[in-house]
């Protein structure tokens, strides 16, 4: 019974931990990255200002710190704003949507892989609140779900925009998940392991998937396969990378809440905090999308270069603190490719929704299903004869071929403008 | 005795199926069908049956009832909401009810009450000498977990390999098919 209560216990204490102290806070820091970086990049200065509040205890100054507080300031902003519920609208489904697409977000969470196992009074803990066999397609499917919270909300909203809004996310995002699932088939290949604690602790022994330059502890060139696999991983990469930009509706791809059409897309009826749960909901997909890229492609926790098992071995006592390195190690690159996000954000400008389908139906789906084919013959290569592989290698290019004929012929003639 | 876990997950799936019915809004009716969806993948997991779960959830709730909620919104039905039923419409619904419980009596009553065999180290280990030593389904069944997700592959590449490739060309079928025909209607609305 007190097996039970322990277990119990410290599964509790895993999901507050990640959830609430981890993933959580990256949502608000990110945002005040973003709001930052764009400073920067547009030669601005950006919030600087909000600090500790000395001034409310009776002191002369604050103490401005990089205006790091500014999130808490949003924060309380948002949460003591006017709630305004619009008599025309859905009440049920127009409370329901904002749960719903930061529910799913977090529950995510749950499969990522934040560091190596840590040992405490010889008990072995994983870093991972749950280790089941099917973590990215776990993600995938709970991620899918946030497409509800959109789609009601527009539709619950009962005014034109915002369900204009909601159809459209609702389409980009089905379209979207398509090249995301067959772009990663790839990555699953190579691994022959749907567990995301595995695939890490694969990629620490034997190098990233995208930097495979150390073996067993020690740094030197990749076999044959291996390097040649760069090929599709890269593919993959990029194709996943942009599928990930799409599903969570960010610049390039937010067409869901184009300003421009659309006055605020799916969210245009939301006021005071339902309206910061769309915000949340947006950044959270996007820390998951990030936290899923470093795992897949990046080798998650691991440090590289064949230093993680120095790393594990470092201990403090019974304590072994290599694990919570480890997680240091995690954030700092999910961090970094949270950046890499907002700096997409702030220079790429915004699709033309056909131009997003087209992309999603014609070059992606594609390119992903073609680059599926590849990664099985490089991965079957050393097995088959030379004559088999110039076969595949042959069917492949007609394929290729065929594929980027049709969708040339598919795409109707520009019509001439002035006749 | 199944787990609380079962009751709990069969409740929300039994809830989310009679207000299928009970709702008056389309709208209700398809986010109750997304409700029992994912109480049934509930139930899979207590199975210890992930990857169904999964792609019930997947497949299911993340995409074919969004379609069903895409089309239910445009079509915006109002008079659904404020038609009640017919006898005949309620006839037909309990016959098939009828029908289905009979057929479910009929396989229960003639499928032996065995019990399964609990998943513990011994039988896993067990199960692990039909596969070949050095495979990923030997491995993970002898370090003590439940590899679903490749036994199912196993299987489907195996034993139901022709099925497969037959299921594969009809799908391949009818997707041709639908473009053919949405072609079709297009290029006569055109002229």
């Amino acid at each position: 019974m007190t097996d039970i209560i322990i277990q119990l216990l410290i599964i509790v204490t895993k999901i507050v931990f990640f959830t609430f102290m981890v993933l959580l806070p990256l949502v608000p820091v990110s945002v005040y990255f973003e709001r930052r970086f764009c400073a920067v990049i547009q030669d601005r200065v950006g919030p600087n200002r909000v600090g500790i509040p000395l001034t409310l205890l009776g002191f002369k100054k604050d103490i401005p710190i990089l205006g790091l507080f500014q999130p808490v300031a949003d924060g309380i902003k948002l949460l003591l704003k006017e709630d305004f519920t619009p008599s025309y609208v859905r009440t049920t489904y127009y409370w329901l949507a904002p749960a719903l697409t930061v529910i799913p977000a977090l529950i995510t969470v749950c499969v990522i892989p934040f560091g190596s196992p840590i040992s405490i009074l010889g008990h072995q803990e994983q870093l991972l609140i749950a280790d089941i066999g099917v973590g990215p397609l776990f993600v995938f499917a709970v991620s899918s779900l946030a497409v509800y919270g959109i789609t009601l909300a527009g539709w619950s909203s009962n005014s034109k925009y915002p369900f204009i809004g909601g159809v459209r996310s609702t389409a980009q995002m089905i379209s979207y998940e398509i090249s995301l699932g067959l772009s990663i088939i790839p990555v699953l290949l190579y691994y022959g392991e749907l567990n995301l604690g595995h695939i890490v602790q694969h990629q620490a022994d034997h190098g990233w998937l995208l930097l495979p330059f150390w073996q067993d502890g020690k740094i030197g060139l990749p076999d044959a396969t291996t390097a040649l696999y760069m090929i599709p991983a890269v593919i993959a990469f990029i194709i996943f990378t942009v599928s990930i930009f799409a599903e969570t509706n960010r610049t390039p791809f937010d067409l869901p809440e184009c300003e421009t059409e659309l006055v605020g897309g799916y969210h245009t009826e939301y006021s005071s905090m339902k309206f910061a749960l769309f915000f949340m909901g947006e950044y959270a997909a996007m820390v998951i999308g990030s936290a899923l890229i470093v795992t897949l492609f990046l080798g998650g926790w691991s440090v590289g270069f064949g230093l993680d098992s120095w790393i594990n071995g470092l201990h403090i006592g019974d304590f072994q603190i290599g694990g919570i390195l480890h997680i240091g190690v995690f954030v700092a690159k999910l961090i970094a490719f949270i950046l890499f996000f907002i700096l997409v954000r702030w220079t790429v400008p915004r699709f033309r929704y056909d131009q997003l389908m087209k992309l999603g139906w014609v070059v992606f789906f594609e390119a992903a299903l073609i680059n599926v084919f590849l990664a099985a013959l490089i991965l079957a290569a050393p097995e088959l004869g030379s004559a088999a592989i110039a076969i595949g290698a042959v069917l492949l290019l007609a394929v290729t071929a065929a594929v980027i004929w049709v969708a040339k012929i598919s795409e109707p003639a520009p019509k001439a403008l002035r006749v | 005795m199944p787990s609380y876990l079962f009751w709990f997950f069969a409740i929300i799936t039994l809830i989310g199926g009679i207000s299928v019915i009970a709702m008056r809004n389309p709208v209700s009716s398809a986010m109750s069908v997304v409700v029992s969806f994912v109480g049934l993948a509930g139930l899979f997991v207590g199975l210890s049956s992930f990857f169904a779960a999964i792609i019930q959830i997947l497949v299911y709730t993340g995409a074919i009832m969004v379609l069903f909620l895409f089309i239910i919104m445009l079509l915006d039905l109002k008079t659904e909401t404020k038609r009640a039923p017919s006898i005949a419409a309620i006839a037909a619904g309990l016959s098939l009810v009828i029908a289905f419980t009979i057929q479910l009596v009929g396989v229960i009553t003639h499928t032996p009450n065995k019990q399964a065999p609990p998943l513990d180290q011994a039988a896993l280990t067990a199960a692990a000498e039909n596969f070949p030593a050095d495979s990923g389904i030997a491995s993970a069944l002898t370090a003590g977990t439940l590899p679903d997700t490749k036994l199912i592959g196993h299987t489907l590449f195996t034993d139901y390999n022709f099925p497969l490739q037959i299921l594969g060309l009809l799908l391949l079928v009818s997707t041709i098919g639908v473009v053919v025909l949405s072609n079709k209607s297009s290029e006569k609305e055109n002229h």
